[in-house]
């Protein structure tokens, strides 16, 4: 997406993470015989189109029946198949919730679950469609890994990495041009968060896009003497206890950042970690207790509290409160 | 024809397996007397005659998915019967520490296929399920348990579509059509009107049978395996309770366990039909 405000990482080319999501899909369909997708009368959203094109005897559309692709995905995967379900978060998640727990999680099956079109950056298509709950619903769920990918270099590694592990995932994807972040070289494994920027005054955790926010309330803040480690926490289950612990315990305060409710939420998450072993002052950047609206993503980003500078401004909240 | 039972030699099989069935319910002291009752035929036909199922883990063995989770007491019975766990633990049904979850739970004991017991769920898995074993140009057939109650579902329907859309003639489910749910009638809680002309417009091959006739049972489940290019649905009408005189078309008896007294004359009730 554009950014409107200063920004001192602009020159990165962007790119959607729902692209990597297909980037991989298109590898394991050529290295995995196991590999289906499914979608929901919405491969060309989804981008799973691009695998259709390739792999169609792989391929099956259920129709605009989120539930029912649930089931079949659940059935593929009980001959050994490695099943992709692909729509929309809302609809996958919210609409079949009771099949993602009951058949998928329950009985513990190889099912990857992909939800698109997370977050508020949606944009014009309203509240509807932008699934702001979808990270806090999944990762409640016994057996299920939870990951938000911050590019789309980070989605398609996530996504060959579910494929690599046996059980249920749920992936978050988003449906804006996002700022490359990563790169080949990047590491990447499940439930191992990535350290961007070291500092010892704050920690800014972040997931998904709002890695890259708060990559830019980073360098605002040195501006003003603020030194924050910015990590990149893309599994948010199992989350990455101990390098959170150890931010924690380094710099004594934690601002989290997602694009998603906070209640509940990644910033939930980090809090449960925190509070039990190493409680330190935190605040808390995302969504709170509301639903989205129409509009362009640069003007739900900013009206909903998910830029740099609700970042920044979490930052010196919490700095006044560290001990 | 898998196995070579005669049709009595079924009939005294469904007897045992539904006393069996009505001990553990009231070892439990909860659980789903009526439709274990109701299914009890077809299902011991599937079972025991004509599903290719050998082991629990046989690769090509025949899938057979509960949707109607809730009769647990009688797959887990059926199991026991195959040999696939002991029927000794039949009693530790529903308590702590069991592998006999009051709804079906995975491999748990094996033969188990999937977690089901939230209904509407376990066609669209056989639908999945039919639809990798013909990729694979396996033998595997898929059978599937629907109650009529669960039909309400909006679910099932989308599963029907699929199964005819992707014409799996190696899919076939089986609807318990014993005209009960918990709150009464079906017909009066919420009508399914002419079902067997809804499954047929759906587009799928339609068997409807006395699901109390074994041979009718074996005849339709054989049929079953026949039909080429659309799924089949045997609609089998049968009657809640079946076999024990009090909890006959009594929807009260969904899902309740018998007394220790409503057990022996369940038992004596059972083995009287058998002598008849």
């Amino acid at each position: 997406m554009a950014t409107a405000h200063k920004d001192v990482l602009s020159k990165l080319d962007g790119k959607a993470t729902r692209f990597g999501y297909s980037d991989a899909l298109l590898m394991l369909g050529r290295d995995d015989p196991r590999v289906f997708v499914l979608d929901a009368d919405l491969a060309k959203s989804t981008t799973t189109e691009r695998f259709k094109n390739e792999f169609p005897e792989r391929f099956i559309d259920c129709g605009i029946a989120e539930q029912d692709m649930v089931g079949i995905a659940a059935g593929l995967s009980l001959m050994g198949k490695v099943p992709f379900t692909s729509t929309y978060g809302t609809f996958m998640v919210d609409r079949a919730l009771d099949q993602i727990r009951v058949t998928v999680a329950y009985a513990e099956l190889n099912v990857k679950i992909m939800g698109a079109h997370g977050g508020i950056s949606v944009g014009p298509d309203g509240a509807t469609h932008q699934a702001l709950e979808d990270l806090g619903v999944m990762r409640m769920l016994p057996h299920m890994t939870v990951i938000n990918p911050c590019d789309v270099n980070e989605a398609r590694k996530a996504t060959l990495a579910v494929a690599a592990m046996q059980g249920p995932t749920f992936i978050r994807l988003g449906r804006e041009s996002v700022p490359i972040i990563t790169d080949d070289t990047t590491p990447f494994a499940i439930g191992k968060g990535i350290t961007f920027e070291d500092g010892d005054d704050v920690t800014i955790a972040a997931t998904g896009y709002m890695v890259y926010e708060a990559l830019l309330a980073h360098e605002e803040l040195a501006k003003q003497g603020i030194h924050a480690r910015v990590l990149d926490i893309h599994t948010i289950k199992p989350i990455d206890r101990e390098l959170l612990l150890k931010a924690a315990r380094e710099t004594g305060a934690v601002v989290t950042a997602e694009e998603h409710q906070v209640m509940g939420g990644f910033g939930s998450a980090v809090a449960e970690v925190l509070v039990q072993e190493c409680p330190v002052p935190m605040e808390f950047v995302g969504i709170h207790d509301r639903f989205g609206e129409s509009g362009t993503p640069d003007e739900l980003l900013t009206a909903f509290g998910c830029r740099h500078t609700d970042i920044e401004a979490a930052v010196n909240r919490v700095l006044r409160r560290k001990k | 024809m898998e196995h070579d039972y005669s049709i009595a030699e079924l009939k005294h099989l469904a007897t045992e397996i539904r006393k069996d069935t009505l001990r553990s319910i009231t070892a439990a002291g909860s659980g789903h007397p009526g439709g274990s009752l109701s299914a009890a035929d077809i299902m011991t036909a599937l079972y025991f005659q004509v599903a290719n199922l050998k082991t629990p883990t046989d690769p090509d063995r025949d899938r057979i998915f509960w949707s109607k989770g809730h009769i647990a007491p009688l797959l887990y019975t059926l199991l026991a019967y195959k040999g696939f766990f002991p029927r000794e633990e039949l009693i530790t049904l529903r308590k702590f520490g069991s592998r006999l979850q009051g709804h079906p739970k995975k491999d748990s004991p094996p033969g188990v296929e999937t977690s089901t017991g939230s209904l509407g769920q376990g066609l669209s898995v056989a639908v999945g399920c039919a639809y990798a074993a013909r990729y694979d140009h396996s033998p595997v057939r898929v059978w599937c348990l629907n109650g009529d109650g669960e039909l309400q579902e909006g679910q099932i329907w989308e599963a029907l579509m699929a199964g005819a859309h992707f014409k799996l003639d190696n899919l076939c489910t089986i609807i318990d059509n014993n005209g009960l749910q918990i709150d009464g009638k079906v017909a009066d809680v919420m009508d399914l009107g002419d079902l067997a002309a809804k499954v047929r417009a759906f587009g799928w091959h339609v068997i409807e049978i006395d699901g109390h006739d074994m041979q009718q049972c074996v005849n339709a489940l054989e049929e079953a395996k026949t039909v080429k290019g659309q799924p089949t649905a045997i609609i089998a009408h049968t009657i809640k309770g079946k076999g024990v005189s009090f909890m006959e078309d009594q929807a009260g008896w969904h899902g309740k366990a018998p007394s220790q007294d409503e057990l022996a004359q369940a038992l004596r009730e059972l083995d009287g039909e058998e002598g008849e």
